[in-house]
């Protein structure tokens, strides 16, 4: 993982093939064949839905919905949510890649873990996030990210997709 | 004060929930998302999420119930909440001591939830007027006034089976008077648009009122349930009948029972519903409650889920307004 992208417009297209190179590469040194791949709703689902097809896994997708996994439900509260969670296969012994669009805190990702454990034992779980912004709270990296970016804390990185499902990713200022 | 602001916090979230009457329909559709993402609990190999870690939710039942005692549990238990089940009958009330004192110990003992179950109307109304400030009540059924949970499952399953509310012609039959969940359901039903609602039933246990509610009355079963997509089959309510409403049950059966016969009167593809128990041969016939459009037990499992999403989004907020000023960032 180097530092590949530092501005502020982001190509999220050319982000998305090098993950897929990066990830390909990955699975490929661990001797990981046949992955199970989940992504975290909403970015995550939408970055794992390219990856999924590019690196044509043969498992159908899987998405988490970690709300009720969430370590600030007592401060933020409950909201309705997009959409349930759906592992559509077994988990037990398999090689999961979970995906994310962006690693911040570690937040999500432990919670995510959380979950795919109540839905049983994998035999690994490796980690892709399109982007590494810094602020780690937890002992939790990416195994592959396309781009590391270091942000201010008042500024704001959000994934979007348009209506023909081109993502995108853009840096905002917080109010 | 109207009978349903107390339901609401300052900022309009969910801090009791009492009755369907009063809440704005985006509050029902909150509802109905946040429980379609519980369905996803139920699929878990282990069925538990740590939402309500460290909560308590006491269950208090002054009447009789299975179905919704359970499924209240069931939810909490799913949610990590720690549940007291309070056996009423062999409680305290029954040495002589006063509900306000029976509060007061719960409260002391930190619960944060009462889900309230009692025969009398407006019950968990009184019980929410009089709790600690922090602590949320459930209405679990009251008398014959109001059953929310029910009908916001109910309305679930309808949801599930017909999508669009604002097309559909719901008939809901049988004793009315008697019964809060058709209330609950009549209120709900109409909060989230549906066109045409009927009840139907003998004129003895259909509420005078029941046409100011925004329906259409039908005596005849035959012709109140004409191409329905929905039939809400009541169950006739023994126990709460005084006096002799009712010749007798067969006849009872003979006008307003569901058979396979009056069900071909509804659309093809109507659902037919009932919040159980359900009486074989009183109000529905074996084969119906066995049969193809039946959706009695889905309504078992998807009550579950509604009951987890009203208990997390009313103890949510309550956390919520203790920690204001602390936000954290996601990812």
């Amino acid at each position: 993982m180097t530092e590949r992208q530092q501005s502020q417009d982001l190509d999220t297209p050319a982000l998305l093939d090098t993950l897929s190179s990066d990830l390909r590469l990955l699975l490929k040194s661990r001797n990981i064949e046949n992955p199970m791949m989940i992504g975290i709703h909403t970015g995550g689902a939408w970055v794992a839905e390219e990856l999924h097809k590019n690196l044509a896994i043969k498992q159908p997708l899987g998405t988490l919905n970690i709300t009720f996994y969430r370590d600030d439900f007592t401060r933020i509260g409950m909201h309705p949510q997009v959409q349930p969670s759906n592992l559509p296969f077994n988990i037990d012994d398999q090689h999961i890649v979970l995906v994310d669009d962006v690693l911040h805190t570690g937040r999500t990702i432990r919670a995510a873990l959380n979950e795919i454990f109540d839905y049983g034992r994998p035999a690994s779980v490796s980690l892709a996030v399109l982007v590494e912004r810094g602020c780690h709270e937890l002992p939790i990296s990416a195994d592959v990210a396309a781009a590391q970016i270091t942000l201010d804390k008042n500024q704001h990185i959000k994934l979007s997709r348009d209506e023909h499902n081109a993502l995108s990713l853009s840096i905002a200022e917080a109010k | 004060m109207k009978r349903h602001d107390i339901q609401l916090d300052q900022e309009g979230r969910l801090r009791h929930f009492l009755t369907i009457e009063g809440l704005k329909k985006q509050m029902l559709l909150d509802i109905l998302d946040n429980a379609e993402n519980f369905t996803s609990v139920g699929n878990q190999q282990v069925k538990k999420v740590p939402l309500l870690r460290g909560k308590t939710i006491a269950n208090l039942f002054f009447e009789a119930s299975t179905r919704t005692r359970t499924t209240f549990e069931l939810a909490a238990k799913r949610m990590s909440a720690d549940v007291l089940n309070i056996n009423i009958n062999t409680s305290a009330t029954t040495k002589g001591e006063s509900l306000l004192d029976m509060l007061r110990n719960l409260e002391a003992m930190q619960v944060d939830m009462f889900v309230v179950r009692h025969k009398t109307s407006g019950a968990a109304h009184f019980i929410a007027q009089h709790v600690a400030p922090h602590i949320s009540v459930i209405n679990a059924g009251d008398g014959s006034h109001a059953h929310p949970t029910q009908a916001m499952l109910d309305m679930f399953t309808i949801r599930r089976y017909k999508q669009d509310f604002t097309k559909l012609t719901v008939a809901i039959v049988g004793d009315i008077m008697h019964s809060r969940v058709a209330r609950s359901q009549i209120h709900a039903l109409n909060t989230l648009g549906v066109p045409e609602i009927r009840v139907i039933g003998p004129q003895t246990i259909i509420p005078n009122e029941a046409a100011q509610l925004g329906v259409h009355v039908y005596h005849d079963m035959h012709q109140g349930i004409q191409n329905a997509d929905v039939v809400i089959m009541l169950r006739l309510q023994r126990e709460r009948m005084e006096g002799a409403l009712l010749p007798s049950e067969h006849e009872y059966f003979n006008m307003f029972g569901l058979t396979e016969e009056k069900l071909k009167l509804a659309k093809p593809d109507a659902i037919v519903m009932h919040p159980g128990p359900i009486n074989r041969g009183v109000e529905i016939e074996s084969s119906v409650a066995d049969g193809p459009q039946s959706v009695i037990l889905e309504q078992v499992t998807y009550g579950i889920a509604v009951r987890m999403a009203v208990m997390s989004m009313v103890l949510g907020r309550s956390s919520l307004t203790e920690n204001q000023g602390s936000q954290t960032d996601a990812n």
